[in-house]
């Protein structure tokens, strides 16, 4: 039986299992749209396609699934951009659909057209332009395939109308031959050893973890490896919740923010074992000074992520879950090995100890309410237990210092790209796919205003997102840098904000504020006990600074501390 | 240092961009591109000319293997190879020239392709010492028009590209 190309669209969507998409019509949508009418697919529509992505990632983060939006042509396509460079640069799998103008309109500067395969070539995994109604299901199986194996990634799916109301058979393909495209999941054995040896010989050894650890399932071995041997770990902003945060042997974040005793580990170490991070500037600081006694290991799925910025002395290609397995395996076999390791590993715990104990990560609680104690009500209310989502800036680095994840797949924050607007349709989506959990996004009052349209979005669908704004009046980390390195002239970061209870109300939501420490206890309980989507505006010492901080290019033994 | 690497990919449009974008993004420099068609007509040859030290070169054969339409990346760095290019140049041809310019051109074993009141097109090709040499030569007389192709390479012997699929890598981190 002949069907149009927007029906095999949606059959090929329910045969690849896709419950959820985050989506946004327009004319060229139409004929999907209208398939999509009759169908069990769950269709969050946004109010803005940037939300439906940046949803459809917050969904993939926290279910480990892949994410699935689709938009229209031309503006459609291009206020997607902005998720897509996020979720590439963070490695989320998503698949983006976006529809096109008729084929013979390409290139004729149509209505509503814009080369959006063009435009997402540098910021997709890959793209796909469907020419012709019998490649749709092969596609869609290559892009879902492609999104989710190897190092994950979004992959756009671009489709002209006429081709979706074209007649076509539908036959999905059972698998995927890709012949340009193996990605290697099983570590080199003879790399595993070396590895294996060079950590039974170090004196100083540091895990430090990205969101590798996450993306491959991988905190339960690595809790596991990093417990047999007593290695502590440091985890990157895109690892937290890899490990536990509250582990004895976790040394907190490393970085720019991150903590004294993370980043002197790493400076003093004498073998780092980097799985499943890579090495962004954030958490290396000044890479001729990173970690200058240490040999480096460096475990990733990816081959262009090895010897980028810092030189890796024992590359290992794979998986970090296959190759901790690997490393458990050895270091359970070979206890001779590991016989003189355990005395010098004491001695450089106790080292460790006492940095965390000197330098502890911390604020100063006079002169008004901290943001810092707000996170750590959180934290206290929630008992590790929420899905927290985070805008970009000092909201992102206080929620990553003192809120403790627990659990993997629980932060959900934009890494790599730093996208204000992120954190509130990311928790969305993170709400669509777990709606009994409490689901957190903390922002700031710049950040929200960037994607708070999407309020409608959470009163629509009842998902009851709370949205706590750490209200300081101004644009706060770039205020602190301009503090530190601007003489204090706060060009451009000082914006007036609405009433945002006002807001909240407006748009059907509850809205709350908080003035003194002495209501936040009490307001977040009962902004968290309300089934409704919340806002709670609170207003926080306007100057506080993340504190420590290494400063852009030094190297990461040169905190400043409170 | 300057390197050749040839590029065995996908033979379907957007292929072309995709690596000239992966070169300008990240700041590669390309010397010269030469693309067309293998004995396999599903699949297309580019040859690339860059530069960059041991890293850089590393980081573009890398990236180069990352992207999904590329099926083989070759760097001619430790194998013996032949490379050979073209150049179609216009040079001034008068009375007093033409024959020292027939006498060089037979030298360098090139071509007269066309030929006018007051100039010579003049094919040859080689590798880039030779076409640099005889560059060099007929510079004086007047070049009024100067095309190249980029080189295209081999490596020498029995050794060919082997079509197979792309294979997961033993993970040494060789890329």
């Amino acid at each position: 039986m002949k069907k149009t190309g927007a029906q095999i669209f949606v059959e090929s969507l329910v045969a690849e299992g896709i419950d959820t998409i985050f989506c946004y019509p327009g004319g060229a949508t139409l004929n999907i749209t209208d398939a999509l009418g009759e169908c069990d697919i769950r269709q969050i529509v946004v109010r803005h396609e940037q939300g439906a992505v940046h949803a459809s990632d917050g969904y993939a983060r926290a279910s480990g699934k892949v994410g699935v939006s689709l938009v229209t042509s031309g503006p459609g396509a291009t206020n997607t951009v902005t998720g897509i460079a996020t979720a590439y640069m963070d490695s989320i799998p998503l698949v983006i659909f976006s529809c096109q103008v008729n084929t013979a309109l390409i290139g004729n500067d149509a209505f509503q057209e814009a080369d959006i395969v063009g435009i997402t070539r540098p910021c997709t995994k890959h793209n796909y332009l469907v020419k012709d109604v019998k490649d749709i299901t092969r596609i869609i199986k290559e892009a879902f395939h492609i999104a989710r194996s190897g190092r994950p990634g979004p992959v756009l799916v671009d489709i002209p109308k006429d081709v979706s109301a074209s007649l076509g058979e539908f036959k999905y393909p059972d698998r995927v031959h890709i012949r340009s495209y193996q990605p290697t999941y099983i570590g080199h054995t003879g790399q595993v050893q070396k590895a294996m040896k060079a950590i039974a010989s170090a004196k100083r050894p540091v895990l430090y973890t990205g969101g590798g650890i996450i993306l491959s399932d991988a905190s339960h071995e690595l809790t596991k490896f990093a417990e047999a041997l007593s290695i502590p770990v440091t985890n990157t902003l895109m690892g937290l919740g890899g490990f536990p945060g509250n582990h004895h042997l976790f040394l907190g974040m490393l970085g720019m923010h991150g903590t004294y005793a993370a980043n002197m580990a790493i400076t003093e170490s004498d073998l780092i074992i980097a799985m499943g991070a890579r090495f962004d500037d954030r958490a290396t600081g000044k890479t001729d000074e990173f970690a200058p006694h240490a040999k480096v290991i460096h475990i990733d799925i990816d081959p262009t992520s090895i010897s980028k910025n810092i030189k890796v002395d024992i590359p290992i290609v794979g998986d970090t879950k296959n190759v901790l397995h690997k490393m458990l395996e050895i270091s359970a076999e070979d206890k001779e090995s590991f016989k003189d390791f355990q005395a010098s590993i004491d001695e450089w715990l106790k080292k460790i100890a006492k940095w965390k104990k000197d330098f502890p990560l911390t604020y100063q609680r006079n002169g008004g309410l901290k943001p810092q104690y707000v996170i750590e009500k959180i934290y206290e209310l929630t008992k590790g237990k929420a899905i927290i989502a985070t805008e970009v800036g000092q909201n992102q680095m206080w929620t990553a210092q003192f809120y403790k994840f627990l659990r993997p797949r629980t932060m959900l924050t934009s890494g790599g790209l730093g996208t204000m607007g992120y954190g509130f349709p990311a928790a969305i989506g993170a709400q669509v796919a777990f709606p009994k959990s409490l689901v957190i996004d903390i922002a700031g009052d710049g950040s929200i205003q960037m994607n708070i349209q999407e309020l409608a979005t959470a009163v629509q669908h009842n998902l009851p997102v709370k949205v706590v704004i750490l209200n300081n009046g101004y644009l706060g980390m770039v205020r602190q840098w301009q503090e530190l390195f601007y003489k204090k002239r706060y060009t451009w970061t000082c914006l007036p904000s609405p009433d945002f209870v006002k807001v909240a109300e407006a748009y059907g939501a509850a809205g709350y504020r908080i003035d003194k420490e002495e209501e936040v206890d009490k307001v977040l309980k009962e902004a968290f006990r309300n089934n409704q989507p919340a806002f709670i505006d609170v207003h926080v010492d306007p100057l506080e600074c993340v504190y420590p901080m290494v400063p852009a290019g030094a190297s990461l033994k040169e905190m400043l501390l409170v | 240092m300057r390197h050749i690497i040839s590029v065995l990919v996908e033979n379907e449009f957007g292929v072309l961009s995709r690596i000239s974008g992966l070169f300008s993004g990240r700041g590669f420099n390309i010397e010269s591109l030469c693309v067309a068609e293998t004995l396999d007509p599903t699949v297309s040859t580019m040859t690339i000319v860059t530069t960059g030290d041991d890293a850089i070169i590393e980081q573009i054969l890398k990236q180069l293997n990352k992207l999904i339409n590329v099926i083989k990346v070759i760097d001619f760095r430790d194998t013996d190879y032949v490379s050979r290019e073209m150049v179609l140049v216009k040079v001034n041809a008068d009375e007093k020239t033409r024959e020292e310019i027939l006498r060089m051109v037979e030298i360098f074993r090139g071509k007269i392709i066309d030929v006018s009141q007051k100039t010579y097109t003049i094919m040859i090709t080689g590798d880039e010492e030779k076409l640099r040499a005889f560059l060099a030569l007929i510079r004086p007389l007047g070049i009024k028009d100067l095309v190249r192709t980029g080189p295209v390479a081999m490596a020498r012997g029995d050794k060919t590209i082997k079509m197979k699929d792309k294979q997961p890598k033993g993970g040494n981190g060789d890329g």
